[in-house]
C-alpha cells in the first residue's frame, strides 16, 4: 500500500514538475532560448506573490492572477530587451546573459530578502486540507489542484499553439523566422508574446511551489530549474505532451526513491534522468533523434 | 596588406608559403610567418619575471596579502580552464564545480589514510580527470544550451551522491588532518606557493596546448565549427580532450581550495557550490573569451570587486553578474579582447602572423635606418 501511495503522490508531484518545465520548453521551442534564469524567475514570482498578499491584503488566491499578469509583462519586456539583444548575438551570449541573470536574481533575493524561506498562503484551508483513500493513502487537495492546473495549462497551450490564429503565428515564427517576417509578422513582437505566455506559466509554477512547500533564494537554481530540465529531457525536447510525461516520471521516481530511503529522493530523480540520457537521449515520447 | 590569422595553417616552412614567395626571388619578397608581430621573447621574459615576483611575495609582504592572492590564484586556475572549455571548444559548462568538489574529495580521502594534502594534490587533478571520462560520455550527447544545463544537473547529482557517504563526512564535510601546524604563516605561505604553481601550470599548459596541433583544431572549432568539421577536423576528440584537461585543472584548484580551507564542506557555499562556476565564467567573460590573457584580466577585475564589496554580502556577485551581462552584450570580446583588437597586442601568441612582402621590406628598411 505504501508503494501505491508513493506512485500516486509521485504522479501528483509530477504535475508540479511539468508546470516547472512548461515555460522552459515553450521558450526553447519558439525562440531556441534555454533560459538558465528560468528557476530564479519562478522564485521571483513566488516572492511577488508573498509581497502582493502582504501589501494589498487580497484573499490569497486572488494574488495568483495578479502575479501571472506581472510576470507576463516582465516576460514581454525582458524578451524585447535583454533576451532579444542576446539572441541577436548568438547562442553563447544567450547562455551567458541568462546565467548572469540567474546569479543576479538569486543573490539579489538573498541580499534583500535574506536566506529565510517563505510560504504562500500558510495555514489556509485549501493548502492544508486533504482526503483519504482507505487508511493509508492521504492525498492533499492542493496537490490534486496543482496537477489538474498543470494538465489544463499544458493541454491548453498545446491547443492554443495548434488551433488558434495567434498560436499558428507563433509556430510559424518558430519554424522560419525570415519567412514569417516576409509575410508581415514582426517576429520580435511574437517572441515577446511567447515569452509573456512562458513567464505566465513560470508565475504559476513559482506560486504553486511556494504553496506546496516554501521558497528561498536558492530554490530557483537548486530545485525548479534542475527539475524542469530533467522533466524536459526525460519527456523529450520540444514537446509539451512529453513534458507532462517527463514530469510524472520524475515525480514517481523521486517518491519511489524516498520510499526506499528518505535521502535517496533527489538522487532517484537524477538516476532516471541519467538512464534516459544514456538509453534514449531523444526522450521518452520523441520519435526523431535529437540533432 | 598584412593578415593576422589565428587559425592560419601556414608555417614558414610550409610549401604553400614558399610558393607565394617564389615569384619574387629577392629575400624581401618572401612572406614570412611568425607567431606574433612583435618579438615574443620580451613577453616571455616578462611572464617569468612576474612569476618570480609572485613567488617571492611571502618573503616581502604580510600574510594577509598571500591569503587574498591564494583566493585569486584559485579563481585564475578555474577561469583558465573555463576559458579553454567555452572559449576554444565551445563547451559552455555550468557544472565545473563538480570537478572542483571532486578535487577536494580526492585530497580528503587519501588524507584520511595519512597522506599529506600537499602530496595528494596530483591525485586531485588525476582523479577529477578520470571521473570526467564517463561524465563526458553522458553530456557529449547534448549541444550548447542543453549541454550547459546537463552539466549542471550532473554536478548536482554527483554532489548528492558524494554526500550519501557518511564515512567521508556526509552532508557536513570533514576537516583535513596534518595541517594543524604551529607556524600558521608557513602553512599559508605553502598554500600560496602551491596555488601559484597550479595556476602557472594551468596557464602554461593552456598556452602549450593551444600552440600544439590540438590547439590548431581548437581555434578552428572556435572560429567556425561547421567549417572545421567539414574540413575533416576531429571535433569530437578535441572536445573530449579539453573537457578532461579542464576537469584536471579544476580538480587541482579544488585541492588547493581544500588545503586553503583546511577542510572539505559539500553544502551551501562549499566545494560543490554553483557560485564557483559563476565566478570562473564571469571572470572569463569580463576579461575576454578565447584569449589566454582574458582570464588573467578577468580575475583581476573579480578580485577588485571581491575585495571592495566582500563586506556587503552578495553584492559582489550581483555586480559581477551585471558586468558580465554588460560586457557580453556590448564588448563581446571582453576587456582584453577589446585591447587586443585595438592595438594588436598579443602577449602570449598562439596563432600565426603572416607578413606580406611589402610590410617586411618596410620593417627591414626601418631596421637598417635605425
Amino acid at each position: 500500500m505504501a508503494w501505491v501511495n508513493a506512485i500516486i503522490q509521485g504522479i501528483l508531484t509530477g504535475g508540479l514538475y511539468a508546470l516547472f518545465a512548461c515555460g522552459l520548453s515553450l521558450m526553447f521551442g519558439v525562440m531556441r532560448v534555454v533560459n538558465l534564469a528560468h528557476g530564479d524567475l519562478a522564485t521571483v514570482a513566488g516572492y511577488i506573490g508573498v509581497g502582493v498578499i502582504a501589501a494589498i491584503h487580497v484573499p490569497f488566491l486572488w494574488s495568483i492572477p495578479i502575479v501571472v499578469v506581472i510576470m507576463a509583462l516582465l516576460g514581454y519586456v525582458l524578451q524585447r530587451t535583454l533576451i532579444q539583444a542576446a539572441i541577436n548575438r548568438g547562442d553563447l551570449t544567450t547562455l551567458i546573459v541568462t546565467f548572469g541573470l540567474s546569479m543576479v536574481i538569486e543573490n539579489g533575493l538573498l541580499q534583500f530578502f535574506t536566506a529565510n524561506s517563505r510560504g504562500i498562503g500558510v495555514n489556509q484551508s485549501i493548502i492544508t486540507d486533504s482526503f483519504s483513500i482507505g487508511s493509508q493513502i492521504q492525498i492533499a487537495w492542493l496537490d490534486v489542484i496543482i496537477f489538474v492546473l498543470a494538465v489544463v495549462v499544458l493541454l491548453g497551450l498545446q491547443y492554443y499553439l495548434s488551433s488558434t490564429k495567434y498560436g499558428r503565428l507563433i509556430r510559424a515564427v518558430a519554424d522560419d523566422r525570415e519567412a514569417a517576417q516576409l509575410s508581415g509578422a514582426d517576429y520580435r513582437h511574437v517572441f515577446g508574446i511567447a515569452a509573456a505566455i512562458a513567464f505566465g506559466t513560470v508565475a504559476l509554477a513559482g506560486t504553486a511551489y511556494g504553496m506546496t512547500t516554501t521558497i528561498d533564494p536558492t530554490t530557483g537554481t537548486q530545485t525548479i530549474l534542475l527539475f524542469a530540465f530533467a522533466a524536459v529531457v526525460i519527456g523529450g525536447l520540444g514537446s509539451l505532451w512529453g513534458t507532462l510525461v517527463g514530469g510524472i516520471v520524475l515525480g514517481v521516481a523521486q517518491e519511489i526513491g524516498a520510499q526506499i530511503n528518505l535521502s535517496w529522493e533527489l538522487l532517484a530523480g537524477y538516476v532516471i534522468f541519467l538512464v534516459v540520457l544514456i538509453v534514449r537521449p531523444q526522450g521518452l515520447t520523441s520519435r526523431r533523434a535529437q540533432s | 596588406m598584412s593578415v593576422t590569422t589565428d587559425s592560419g595553417p601556414f608555417r614558414g616552412d610550409d610549401p604553400r608559403v614558399r610558393a607565394m614567395g617564389e615569384g619574387g626571388g629577392r629575400d624581401g619578397e618572401f612572406p614570412r610567418v611568425t607567431r606574433s608581430r612583435r618579438n615574443t621573447l620580451w613577453s616571455g621574459i616578462g611572464a617569468l619575471v612576474v612569476v618570480v615576483i609572485f613567488a617571492t611575495l611571502p618573503y616581502t609582504t604580510q600574510p594577509g596579502v598571500w591569503a587574498i592572492l591564494t583566493q585569486g590564484l584559485i579563481i585564475l586556475t578555474l577561469a583558465s580552464m573555463w576559458n579553454l572549455l567555452a572559449g576554444y571548444a565551445g563547451l559552455v559548462s555550468v557544472g565545473q564545480q563538480v570537478f572542483l568538489g571532486l578535487g577536494a574529495y580526492f585530497i580528503l580521502i587519501p588524507n584520511m589514510h595519512g597522506v599529506s594534502p600537499f602530496a595528494a594534490l596530483p591525485l586531485a587533478a588525476i582523479g577529477a580527470a578520470v571521473v570526467a571520462i564517463p561524465l563526458w560520455w553522458l553530456v557529449s550527447r547534448l549541444r550548447t544550451a542543453y549541454f550547459a544545463i546537463a552539466t549542471w544537473v550532473l554536478a548536482s547529482a554527483v554532489a548528492l551522491f558524494v554526500q550519501q557517504f557518511q564515512s567521508i563526512g556526509g552532508g557536513t564535510g570533514m576537516p583535513l588532518q596534518g595541517l594543524q601546524w604551529a607556524d600558521t604563516n608557513l602553512l599559508s605561505a605553502d598554500t600560496y606557493w602551491v596555488a601559484l604553481a597550479v595556476a602557472v601550470l594551468a596557464i602554461g599548459g593552456t598556452y602549450l596546448l593551444l600552440r600544439s596541433r590540438v590547439g590548431l583544431v581548437l581555434t578552428a572549432i572556435r572560429d567556425d565549427e561547421r567549417a572545421a568539421r567539414s574540413s575533416g577536423v576531429r571535433v569530437g576528440f578535441a572536445r573530449a580532450l579539453v573537457f578532461i584537461v579542464a576537469a584536471a585543472g579544476c580538480g587541482a584548484a579544488g585541492g588547493v581550495l581544500a588545503i586553503q580551507q583546511v577542510a572539505v564542506s559539500p553544502g551551501a557555499g562549499g566545494v560543490f557550490d554553483i557560485t564557483w562556476t559563476a565566478e570562473m565564467a564571469f571572470a572569463v567573460i569580463i576579461g575576454g573569451l578565447g584569449t589566454i590573457e582574458g582570464p588573467i584580466v578577468g580575475t583581476v577585475v573579480y578580485m577588485v570587486l571581491f575585495e571592495t564589496l566582500q563586506h556587503y554580502n552578495a553584492w559582489y556577485l550581483i555586480i559581477l553578474g551585471l558586468v558580465a551581462i554588460g560586457v557580453t552584450l556590448f564588448a563581446r570580446r571582453g576587456l582584453w579582447g577589446t585591447v587586443e583588437e585595438k592595438f594588436g597586442i598579443r602577449l602570449l601568441p598562439t596563432g600565426y602572423y603572416l607578413w606580406s612582402p611589402a610590410e617586411r621590406r618596410r620593417r627591414i628598411g626601418r631596421a637598417d635606418r635605425g
